[in-house]
């Protein structure tokens, strides 16, 4: 078998600059999907059942049906209704956030009802609010405890950023099955593909460890 | 006046338990209130009622004459005027033991950082420990966990300092450093409500008992009526029992 670097030097400039999407792409999809994710921990742990029960269903829908699914509804659905048009970066990170909202609802979710109930009694005896008990008490506990479930949850993101190929966002897998149709070729464009996610996830996975270290 | 707090007809339940039923009490300013009873007796669950930790069904609450059952109150506004001390502590282990002291007169009491802090410095002088302002809570000892609580606690200059069996998860030699600190509060005159077993400290600083059994108060006096002429039968076994349990504690020592 003869393994045509050619073709992969031809599309390089190509693939990195979908490299660089598919970072843009999950940063901003992991951190948007965290701040609504959070925003939905609480709807879910309220008391108040036209809260949570939304909140619930939304998880559970998120979470039960495929992101594929998801991202096609996005794409041809949600984004020409708001827009009038299509775009497909748009789609990408709105798709992968609101899927991603409903992973990291469940990390704060779990993270903050790990806590012990002594720790938001001793806030609230002293006077605070509820919403000062978990600024300042149960969060800054909460997310040290969170970390490592939180980098499972990017890792997983970055990765599944893969199926906006579909949508024909210009991201890694765009450009090689670009390269794949172009050449007729199966192994340089996905080997090649696997390798550039496996630096990122590898990096992430080692930075995350560092932070992890550093906050314990 | 109105006394700092009074209780009238208040009742508590877990589902179909029972947890307090038919509690009336008066806590006059400084005065220093004891209770003791069996656990299980209701007696932390009351306490916890005082500061609506715990929610009761009936009755009424009130702090200076405002009732805490009054769906207008803000209840944390209440809170900062009563302070509590936990049996575990729960110490913020987060945040440096200055840091504990000083973040609610800063978030809630909204004080300056300079004021809350000289003022988070005169209190650990007051409890002892000067010099582990700057330490983690992971790094002191239980007697020393609560005193840094306790001076959390006085942190908000609270009116009346609630004690949910301060001294219970205490290793024995560090009881005393404890109850001395709390003797101090008592002779300033802090009002204070103490769940304990400590019956020495009963004796010695309160100027009323409360004996509570099965939800109820069964009997009220000062601390020479309680612990030398109980008059009810359920008083007189539970102080039997507890002096028979302390001597063979003894003898085995």
């Amino acid at each position: 078998m003869d393994f045509r670097l050619d073709i992969i030097i031809d599309y390089l400039p190509l693939i990195l600059k979908g490299a660089m999407l598919t970072i843009g792409i999950s940063l901003l999809s992991i951190f948007l999907g965290s701040i609504l994710g959070l925003i939905i921990a609480f709807g879910k742990m309220s008391s108040r059942m036209f809260l949570s029960l939304p909140m619930s269903a939304y998880i559970n829908f998120f979470r039960g049906t495929p992101l594929y699914v998801q991202i096609l509804m996005v794409h041809f659905g949600l984004i020409p209704l708001v827009l009038g048009r299509t775009d497909p970066i748009a789609a990408a990170i709105i798709a992968l956030s609101l899927n991603s909202a409903a992973y990291t609802a469940e990390i704060f979710r779990a993270g903050i009802q790990s806590m012990s109930a002594g720790q938001l009694e001793a806030a609230y005896s002293l006077g605070m609010s509820h919403r000062q008990a978990m600024q300042f008490i149960i969060l800054p506990q909460a997310i040290k405890r969170m970390i490592p479930a939180f980098g499972n949850e990017f890792i997983v993101l970055v990765k599944d950023s893969s199926l906006v190929a579909i949508i024909a966002a210009p991201e890694i897998m765009y450009w090689s099955n670009g390269m794949s149709g172009q050449y007729s070729r199966i192994w340089e464009p996905y080997l090649f593909a696997s390798l550039i996610y496996f630096i990122l996830t590898y990096s992430l996975s080692k930075l995350l460890n560092v932070l992890e270290r550093k906050l314990a | 006046m109105h006394p700092m707090i009074e209780v009238i007809d208040l009742h508590k339940s877990f589902g179909s338990q029972v947890v307090l039923t038919q509690i009336n009490m008066k806590v006059l300013n400084q005065e220093v209130v004891v209770i003791i009873g069996p656990s299980g007796s209701g007696k932390s669950t009351f306490l916890r009622c005082l500061n609506l930790l715990e929610k009761p069904q009936s009755g009424h609450i009130l702090i200076e004459g405002q009732s805490l059952m009054d769906p207008n109150i803000q209840i944390s506004t209440i809170r900062t005027e009563v302070g509590m001390v936990f049996q575990q502590f729960n110490l913020f282990p987060h945040m440096k033991v200055i840091d504990n002291i000083t973040i609610a007169p800063i978030q809630v009491r909204k004080w300056s950082v300079e004021k809350a802090r000289s003022k988070a410095i005169e209190l650990l002088a007051k409890v002892g420990l000067s010099e582990k302002a700057n330490v983690y809570p992971d790094s002191l000892s239980g007697g020393q966990a609560q005193r840094v609580a306790i001076a959390r606690a006085l942190a908000m200059e609270p009116k009346i300092m609630l004690f949910d069996e301060p001294t219970s998860a205490l290793d024995p030699e560090m009881v005393g450093e404890v109850l001395a600190v709390m003797k101090d509060l008592a002779k300033e005159g802090m009002t204070m409500v103490v769940v304990t077993h400590e019956m020495d400290f009963a004796r010695e600083v309160s100027d009323r008992v409360l004996f509570m059994e099965q939800g109820m108060i069964v009997e009220e006096g000062t601390p020479e009526e309680i612990f030398e002429h109980p008059t009810h039968e359920r008083t007189k076994s539970f102080l039997s029992r507890r002096d028979r349990y302390l001597s063979l504690r003894r003898y085995k020592e």
